[in-house]
């Protein structure tokens, strides 16, 4: 197998909270020993609910956040624990794509100026080889060349986004962390946004580490997919397994609540009890012990680590072979149809 | 299909171009107050650009004839000396006319002073916080417990008073406050996204602090210097009152109204007229600050 372009391995971090006046210093563990790896050209989709350190994760592989501990292995260099200026050709490498549209294109400059930015900083051409490779992006997004001189107010919530995927082109990446790029958007803004990230993709060979809550979205674009809970990754396959065999109580409950379009299918849904656990203090061993509908007085024993069930997916249970078992003898599966 | 031909949907339905300096000034036109405000003050800077377009006399010619006239619309008042003289027999309109002069250049560079020293620091206190925040916080909390007055007297005595000592003192008091807001400003601005992306695509602190924060706290910058023009022309008027600002014969408001505090029961009229304009200056630029920073405001920007 060859190396995949970016191999996590370990990655933490930990915020500290509010220092108690007396007592040990406490923190948020947002990211908590994370592995995972994005080959050339692939999608991994990065799902699981809010607060869950998805975010997080993706901040400190575009390495904007200073991991706590833990390798980010990019191209075979571990770029963790780079400063500013050794990062920067990094930086060229690896781009990002922001959550809200309205709050990632700086309001005082013109789109010309946001898109020509990234090269003036990284030396690239001089101003007509810039101005040339400007519009050259804002017609790879779908922009006029007259778009050029505006600013991003005069833009619909779609169209700045396109003008943050150009930004992030710029450079000629080869990974783009896009974190939650379509949530703030219309659904049929959504799906143009989606289908230009998968052309970019096919063009230009480019890798996504794909962050979102919208479990549709997420089965649409990847090819992988891993499921995030509490700061750990608790599942790992192939998006179509993914969704076909769920092995993970969390991702099987997940799963479940989504909403199905078959009309015919029944539907049924795992209601979780209570909240997600305090990232401050996660319970002891598993971290889903408080929610799981199988949990065994053993799962707070010890962490269960994230191993192959089968042939390339993955997930941390301790009591997968059992409930897997059981399954499969009641046929539960989670939609099942009518007919 | 070519990519650059590829349909946009919606992109027909981008406003018309305005800019944003063109929509406040029409804004501000239409409003009575900040009309007011800029003809005071665009008077004002007419006079200190060519005072001797605007004054009937020399602003330095003594007549011991004619010393301490009340204003020539009122009883005794002298023809041609509208606004009376003072005890050495000096027209009063035209010392007004050429201390303006002294005034707002004294007023215009101790801001400029006080914000550039206090924008810096305001944006390297906000934008790398912890420590330096910490520090530079310490250092204003320092500066605005010492009264100015006092300061500005104990320093005065030591290197004498001179227009560039004035400007520099003035604008090293004021900078505290500069720094405060703009720090503010920087923190709520620090957290956005775009400052993320120009992160991600490798920009340097500098460029961060230059290019993405100052201009999207520029507003507020501008709002609080025109408020910050009205109190220097206020301390400018407090120093030369008590004799530490620009020294006699050169007119100045706060002089002329220490000249005339002696006379106060035979002529009023000395030390009235130069308070009068201190606080129509001062009105002013308090009422023009206060509609900027409507006009500027972004929740009307839509209308």
């Amino acid at each position: 197998m060859t190396a995949p372009l970016l191999d996590v391995k370990g990655l933490k971090r930990h915020f500290p909270t509010e220092s108690p006046l007396f007592g040990a210093k406490r923190f948020v563990k947002a990211v908590d020993g994370v592995d995972l790896a994005i080959g050339k050209g692939e999608t991994l989709g990065l799902v699981g609910e809010s607060g869950c350190g998805k975010s997080t994760l993706g901040r400190l592989i575009a390495r904007l956040d200073e991991p706590t501990a833990g390798e980010i292995v990019f191209e075979g260099r571990d770029i963790a624990r780079l400063d500013d200026r050794a990062l920067l050709p990094v930086r060229q490498s690896i781009q990002m794509i922001f959550q809200n549209p309205f709050a990632s294109l700086n309001p005082r400059m013109t789109v010309g100026a946001i898109l020509e930015e990234p090269l003036i900083i990284h030396g690239k051409g001089d101003r007509s080889k810039r101005r040339r490779r400007v519009m050259d992006l804002l017609g790879q997004v779908g922009l006029r060349p007259d778009h050029v001189d505006r600013y991003p107010h005069e833009f619909s919530g779609g169209q700045r986004q396109r003008i943050g995927i150009a930004r992030a082109l710029a450079l000629e990446p080869d990974l783009i962390v896009c974190d939650e790029p379509v949530s703030a958007l219309d659904v049929s803004i959504q799906a143009q946004i989606i289908n230009l990230l998968q052309r970019l993709q096919r063009e230009l060979g480019l890798s996504y580490l794909f962050i979102s809550h919208d479990l549709s979205v997420v089965e649409h674009i990847s090819d992988r997919v891993a499921v995030m809970y509490l700061g750990r990754i608790v599942e790992e396959a192939d998006a179509v397994e993914m969704y076909r065999r769920p092995l993970h109580p969390y991702t099987e409950a997940l799963l479940s609540a989504h909403p199905e379009p078959d009309p015919l299918a029944v539907s049924r849904e795992i209601i979780l009890e209570g909240g997600v656990p305090s990232p401050v203090n996660p319970p002891a061993g598993c971290h889903f012990t408080t929610r799981c509908p199988y949990v065994q007085p053993r799962c707070s024993e010890t962490t269960p680590p994230l191993v192959d069930h089968h042939p390339g997916h993955k997930a941390r249970c301790l009591r997968l072979d059992e409930i897997e078992g059981n399954r499969l003898t009641e046929g539960a599966r989670t939609v099942e149809h009518k007919s | 299909m070519t990519i650059a031909t590829l349909p946009l949907q919606n992109d027909d339905d981008l406003p018309p171009r305005r800019s944003l300096s063109r929509i406040v000034l029409k804004r501000l036109l239409t409003k009575p107050a900040a009309v007011f405000g800029l003809v005071i003050i665009l008077l004002f800077v007419a006079f200190a650009l060519v005072p001797d377009l605007f004054s009937p006399h020399d602003p330095y010619a003594q007549s011991l004839i004619r010393r301490l006239k009340p204003p020539s619309f009122l009883d005794r008042g002298v023809d041609g000396y509208l606004l009376g003289t003072d005890h050495l027999g000096r027209d009063t309109l035209s010392r007004i006319i050429h201390g303006a002069r002294t005034t707002l250049l004294v007023s215009l560079f101790a801001v400029v002073v006080s914000a550039v020293v206090g924008i810096w620091a305001g944006l390297v206190a906000g934008f790398f916080g912890g420590k330096t925040d910490a520090v530079i916080l310490r250092l204003i909390d320092m500066q605005l417990a010492f009264p100015v007055v006092l300061l500005v007297i104990a320093i005065v005595a030591v290197v004498g008073p001179s227009l560039t000592n004035l400007i520099v003192l003035m604008g090293l008091s004021a900078w505290p406050r500069f720094a405060r807001i703009v720090r503010g400003s920087v923190l709520s601005v620090r957290g956005l996204e775009y400052i993320e992306a120009a992160r991600s695509i490798g920009a340097g602190k500098l460029r961060i602090m230059l290019r993405h924060i100052l201009p999207n706290i520029l507003s507020a910058i501008i709002v609080y210097a025109s408020f910050e023009l009205a109190r220097m022309i206020l301390l400018e008027a407090t120093l030369s009152f008590l004799g530490l600002g620009v020294q006699p014969p050169t007119p100045t408001w706060g002089g002329m109204i220490n000249d005339g505090k002696n006379y106060l029961s035979i002529s009023w009229a000395v030390s009235l007229f130069p308070g009068v304009a201190i606080a129509l200056i001062i009105l002013a630029f308090n009422l023009l600050g206060d509609e900027i920073r409507d006009a500027l405001d972004p929740q009307l920007s839509h209308d």
